[in-house]
């Protein structure tokens, strides 16, 4: 993976230098809160209902056991002894005091890591595939594009007063596992004719109040026009961008009032006054950073059976674990979604266990999906068992991955000052009323998200199922929506109808798992069925 | 009145900046200030004869002013610009990456705090109007 350079390090150190200097000022009165939330935003400081919130970029969401274990501790020494994985492939810490902030990035910043716009109207951290460098269905690997847009993007001196946040995904396979196209700008590696490798942009997805699938607007950049083709789309977004609704201020709005056709033509016409400016690093810089991303050195003689003897086990294998490029190797999903428990949250001693067992298992690699679950890309089958065993003892081997408790859920109205309605607590519910795993088998793959309010943290809009808590009349109120997909088969899913209470919504979710078992077809996963059968059978399930 | 800060050698320009709307009708100004809102480009025809562009900022969090500097000097521009209005300290470093040389800020600006975000990074990751050599060109020289 990669690692800085004396540039790089220079960088992060000076920010901390510069974020303690302006938390003094802010202690000392000098810095209105005006003034001052946009400076500890662009460090990922939130003021949440309880106390402040810090969020840690985890550029691309991969990390090394020793990053790893540096969270553990920061969970220990500055927060209640644990963190919580975010949609983003980041990691939150929930209760964190501003006087202390400065010395917590100086020890992020010690093992190469930061909070440098993790919040804010600016460019956010790069999310990309969780199995990327691991798994068999991509071009290439997507992460040192990522790299290269982390760098650039970090502090952009045009786009940091941005209508609104902006985030990027960059994938490299034709099966998305990072909801690419629901992003501001989404990517992906594609070979044009002639064999090179280049970007096709997807821009104007995104989720919140008003969920929009992005538009492709370009085939193909080339590597070398990488950095000049974002800048274009960025310059026409912050000048013309609205900046008179912040609910209105996502590019997806901009893309979407002036139609694709227009807001290409206005990128292409920036494009061609900016792609001479050298505003592109050398081909060698993409080079350099691919260096940092080959693959470790597999056992190229790795066996590639297993023992699947053990009946727990078999099930973690089968649910958990992916085919991985290499023979002899296994990509494990750790998942963060015990029965009851909060979704994504982990202890300090299950962070650094999952960071020693990285080192030992997978060529100290780590990765955070945006399901906040934890991946290790590169673990010989052969050793398994023995991981399993380790994750088992630690609460970290529900065999659960992509079953309906592995859901997302937006930390809520338990900590967020936006949220509506609790979210953590439904998950919590809704992981207890399915909790017998052979009912979750038969129900297959069910993407179960929850968002406390319409912001849509939570991305319930791309749930196979999804709820939105609402606040009606002074109480938490839950609508149900179906059909939504966050992969290559983006779709937006669709409100059911009327709102329920908390028991009201589980019992709903019951109504229509129950129904696509009754009316499944061979294969179908509760999406496909939802698709071929359509709304109005589910409605009258729910409604009579 | 607060002072304008200058960071070019050249003499102060007298004329007062009339607004892009009198620039456009008249003019021989050679003066001219425009809102967040207006497009720089309208100006890339008479950049030879301007030796002042203001642009404003109501509101240090609308960033289209930096945009519009960049256009502006990615076209050529090499005449005093000049940011105005809601200019703080702390982002006067990057107001200066975008091409910016002058501020008249509403509020005073601390000196020694101005000096220290300007010199405060070594390096910078992108190529941008000021013309500062970008991290990755010292990579490859």
């Amino acid at each position: 993976m990669y690692q800085y350079d004396q540039y790089d390090q220079k960088m992060v150190d000076t920010r901390v230098e510069e974020f303690r200097d302006q938390v003094k000022r802010r202690l000392a009165g000098d810095l209105t809160e005006d003034q001052f939330k946009p400076l500890r935003l662009m460090n990922g400081l939130y003021l949440q209902l309880h106390a402040y919130m810090l969020r840690v970029a985890i550029p691309y969401g991969t990390l090394n056991g020793k990053q790893m274990r540096m969270l553990g501790h920061i969970a220990r020494k500055y927060d209640r002894d644990y963190g919580h994985f975010t949609t983003r492939q980041n990691i939150q810490y929930n209760w964190i005091k501003l006087e202390e902030a400065p010395d917590l990035l100086a020890e992020l910043a010690s093992v190469e890591m930061h909070a440098i716009q993790t919040s804010g109207n600016c460019i956010r951290n790069i999310s990309s595939d969780q199995f990327a460098g691991a798994t068999a269905d991509e071009i290439a690997d997507p992460r040192p594009w990522a790299e290269i847009l982390r760098q650039w993007s970090s502090f952009h001196p045009e786009f940091s007063y941005l209508p609104r946040k902006f985030k990027f995904a960059v994938i490299a396979s034709d099966t998305d596992r990072a909801a690419m196209r629901l992003h501001d700008i989404g990517i992906q590696l594609v070979h044009n004719d002639a064999g090179e490798l280049g970007a096709k942009f997807f821009v104007g997805g995104g989720m919140g109040r008003t969920p929009m699938i992005a538009p492709e607007i370009r085939d193909f950049v080339p590597a070398d026009e990488l950095i000049s083709y974002a800048e274009a789309c960025l310059r026409v977004y912050n000048r013309y961008g609205r900046r008179d609704n912040k609910y209105k201020a996502r590019i997806k709005i901009l893309v979407h009032e002036l139609g694709k056709e227009e807001y290409t033509r206005q990128v292409e016409e920036e494009f061609a006054h900016m792609k001479d400016l050298g505003l592109n690093p050398p081909v060698e810089e993409l080079a350099r950073i691919t260096e940092f991303f080959q693959d470790p050195p597999f056992d190229l003689q790795a066996n590639d059976e297993l023992d699947l003897s053990d009946p727990d086990f078999a099930l973690w294998v089968d649910q958990n674990t992916a085919q991985h490029k290499q023979a002899g190797y296994a990509i494990a999903t750790i998942s963060l979604k015990p029965r009851g428990g909060i979704p994504g949250d982990a202890s300090s001693a299950q962070i650094d266990l999952m960071a020693d067992l990285a080192e030992q298992y997978s060529f100290d690699e780590l990765r955070v999906t945006h399901s906040q679950n934890i991946v290790l890309p590169h673990v010989r089958k052969s050793d398994l068992y023995a991981l399993w065993q380790k994750l088992d003892e630690a609460g970290l081997a529900p065999a659960n991955l992509d079953l309906i408790t592995d859901s997302i859920a937006c930390p809520g109205l338990d900590y967020c000052s936006l949220a509506n309605a609790r979210s953590i607590p439904l998950a919590q519910k809704i992981s207890e009323r399915f909790a017998d795993l052979g009912r979750q088998r038969e129900l297959g793959e069910l993407k179960l998200k929850i968002s406390g309010c319409i912001n849509a943290c939570g991305h319930h809009h791309a749930g196979h199922i999804g709820i939105l808590g609402v606040d009606r009349k002074g109480t938490e109120n839950y609508q149900l929506l179906l059909g939504g997909s966050g992969a290559e088969d983006t779709s937006l899913a669709k409100i059911t109808g009327p709102g329920f209470t908390e028991d009201g919504v589980i019992d709903a979710i019951e109504t229509v798992t129950d129904l696509y078992l009754e009316q499944r077809e061979d294969g179908e996963r509760f999406i496909d069925t939802y698709r071929r059968v359509g709304m109005e059978r589910f409605k009258e399930a729910i409604y009579g | 009145m607060v002072e304008a800060i200058r960071l070019r050698d050249d003499d102060v320009h007298e004329e007062p900046a009339v607004s892009l709307d009198s620039f456009l009708d008249q003019s021989n100004a050679t003066a001219v200030r425009i809102e967040a809102g207006e497009d720089a480009r309208q100006l890339l025809p008479f950049l030879d004869r301007l030796s002042l562009i203001e642009i404003d900022f109501t509101v240090f969090g609308d960033g289209r002013g930096y945009s519009s500097a960049q256009i502006l000097r990615e076209s050529g521009y090499t005449g005093e610009l000049r940011a105005s209005g809601d200019v703080l300290v702390d982002q006067i470093a990057y107001l200066r990456r975008c091409g910016f040389d002058a501020f008249a800020p509403d509020s005073p600006i601390n000196p020694k705090l101005m000096e220290e975000a300007f010199s405060r990074y070594d390096h910078v990751y992108q190529a941008t109007s000021d013309q500062r050599t970008p991290i990755w060109k010292l990579r490859h020289g």
